[in-house]
């Protein structure tokens, strides 16, 4: 960023939780199913129909909150929120308004600016303010392509109509748009982590809106803010705010100033440009819907879901640095996924040597699942076999590289690592007795490098315990291998 | 009270005669909704939504069970036009 100048960022989220049914009807929420299949009177905004609240979203609702350090309130309200759009059957949306159902929230984020190669600094705590998570219902999906005569006419989609939202809004806490990346990524693993949200941003579950706008540091005042959307991964939505916090610098400095817009990503041309201008910005006409209860949770509902919160990720992340000594960026790699954290715990554990089990695990078994698709808990290598196999290198029978093997071949065959090493012949021969004859062999039929070794070449040794493992098919190990040579020399 | 504004939000479209007209009976149904400001509810607590506190508390939620939906083509039937099993609109953006 230009020296002199600061951006002021706010972030929107929108959330779907994970429930089976749209939020006010029975319809399915599943994904790529036929066009207006999953719809009902309710969803398509048909007279007379009426919402039901799904009980699901209220606890998701909640898991959601408590993930982002919010509170849950008590007592909520749904608004009606009014605009036409052919994707909004009913001419308005049912949202949260002045009574959300959960607000106040406190977040802490760890976040780090990269360098020009795109790795991180250095990571530091930071508190993001969360105004408010209310929930509502989605819209459907305009088609405006693949159908016929789409210069006249458009296409609507109900099925994602009425699926269940929650929309998390920030203060405009951020400066940079690496804290925004980070903080998005926060909360998606933190939806996922406590089973409110997948939080895909390729399915369209997760979708992000950056407010963005700049000011000369020192200035109190903000200046006009831009909104921008159709950002469709975390990454876009980073180099949008990037793109956009020096287009309005230089829009300041050229003196043309900034107007107060939507803009969306233009992911081919690495730009953002005009959506819609604030001057047909829509009076939405909030009130109270006369069609749904309020929104009352119970403290015992409210205790209920904070006892069954899991450990959230940056606190086992801590507990991993602390518990087993793990750097800061391996810790952070683990935590990354629920699935790969579990597991790498029941490893650690069960081996009793959690660094080698996180250097496996980082390298080997990570990089599986990533070529297979596979989730940690769908791994056909358990936990417990890979605790055996980080065993197993450390009682010295076998070398990491046959390590790192065997975790590919349990890991797409489902081999116990007991067999991989019977049937790759892996056991390596510690038997004092069988390596001497080897080393004696050896010493026997290399004269000419004995002496040299013994008249002081010492990097001759390697080429000795070369000699060894080829002669026992690398199958002797090192350990006794280098004592009985250094003895023997 | 705006009503070139208020029919604009509502897409109607409304001539100069029907300003005139709708303008005073506009304000005069704001103006009587207003009577209610003269009530005195210093002391009372504010409902919610617009029940007792007995109604809020009654539970109406439905359990997380999917129902039989209409499926595409008796979703579209009574659509003026369905195509490609989508509802078919005038264009927009």
């Amino acid at each position: 960023m230009k020296e002199g100048w600061e951006a002021i960022i706010g972030m929107e989220i929108h959330a779907q939780l994970a429930t089976e049914t749209k939020i006010f009807c029975g319809c399915a929420t599943s994904f790529g199913d036929e066009p207006n299949a999953n719809t009902c009177p309710v969803c398509l905004g048909l007279p007379g129909a009426l919402p039901v609240l799904n009980e699901k979203v209220v606890e998701y609702g909640a898991k959601a909150a408590l993930a982002l350090g919010l509170n849950i309130n008590e007592q909520s309200i749904f608004s009606r929120k009014n605009y036409f759009y052919p994707d909004l059957p009913k001419g308005y949306q049912i949202s949260q308004y002045d009574k959300p159902f959960s607000s106040d929230g406190e977040l802490v984020i760890m976040t780090a600016e990269r360098d020009e190669h795109g790795r991180a600094k250095d990571f530091k705590p930071m508190t993001i303010r969360i105004e408010r998570m209310h929930l509502e219902e989605d819209a459907g999906k305009n088609v405006h392509e693949g159908l016929p005569e789409t210069d006249k006419y458009s296409y609507v989609d109900l099925n994602r109509a009425g699926t269940p939202l929650g929309e998390i809004v920030t203060k405009a806490d951020f400066r940079s748009s690496w804290q925004a990346y980070d903080y998005v990524n926060h909360v998606r693993r933190a939806l996922q982590w406590v089973g409110a949200s997948d939080a895909d941003m390729e399915k369209g579950n997760l979708r992000c809106e950056a407010n963005v706008s700049v000011r000369k540091v020192g200035e109190e005042k903000f200046r006009n803010k831009v909104e921008l959307k159709n950002l469709n991964s975390v990454r876009f939505m980073q180099k949008a705010i990037e793109y956009e916090i020096e287009r309005q610098i230089a829009a300041h400095e050229a003196g043309e100033g900034v107007s107060q817009e939507t803009r969306l990503w233009d992911e081919k041309n690495n730009k953002t440009r005009v959506m819609r201008s604030k001057e047909d910005a829509h009076d939405y006409r909030y009130f109270p819907e006369p069609d749904l209860q309020p929104l009352v949770v119970s403290k015992e509902f409210i205790e209920t879901m904070k006892a069954q919160m899991p450990e959230l990720p940056d606190a086992m992340r801590d507990r991993f640095m602390a518990e087993y000594n793990l750097s800061f960026d391996d810790a952070s790699q683990i935590i990354g996924d629920k699935d790969i954290a579990a597991f790498y715990e029941t490893a650690a554990q069960a081996s009793g040597n959690p660094r080698t089990s996180a250097n496996l695990m980082l390298s080997e078994f990570v990089r599986e699942l990533n070529n297979s698709g596979k989730r940690a808990n769908e791994s056909l290598l358990t936990a417990e076999s890979f605790a055996e196999i980080v065993k197993t290198l450390d009682e010295g029978k076998i070398n990491n590289n046959q390590a790192k093997e065997i975790i590919v071949e349990s890991f797409n065959t489902g081999k116990s690592p007991a067999d991989v090493i019977r049937e790759k012949g892996f056991e390596q021969v510690s038997d004092a007795g069988a390596i001497e004859k080897i080393v004696d062999e050896i010493i026997k039929n290399n004269e000419n490098q004995v002496n040299a070794y013994r008249g002081g070449n010492e990097k001759l040794f390697g080429f000795f315990v070369g000699q060894v493992m080829k002669a026992s098919q690398g199958k002797a190990n090192p350990k006794v291998v280098n004592e009985i040579l250094k003895s023997k020399l | 009270m705006d009503v070139r504004k208020v029919a604009k939000l509502a897409h109607l479209e409304i001539t100069d005669e029907e300003v005139a007209l709708y303008t005073p009976q506009m304000t005069n149904i704001v103006a009587y909704v207003e009577q209610l400001n003269e009530l005195d509810t210093e002391n009372i607590e504010p409902m919610l939504g617009g029940l007792t506190a007995e109604g809020a508390a009654t539970d109406t939620r439905r359990a997380d069970v999917p129902h039989e939906s209409l499926g595409q083509k008796n979703a579209l039937k009574e659509a003026p036009s369905g195509v490609g099993g989508h509802f078919q609109v005038p264009k927009v953006l």
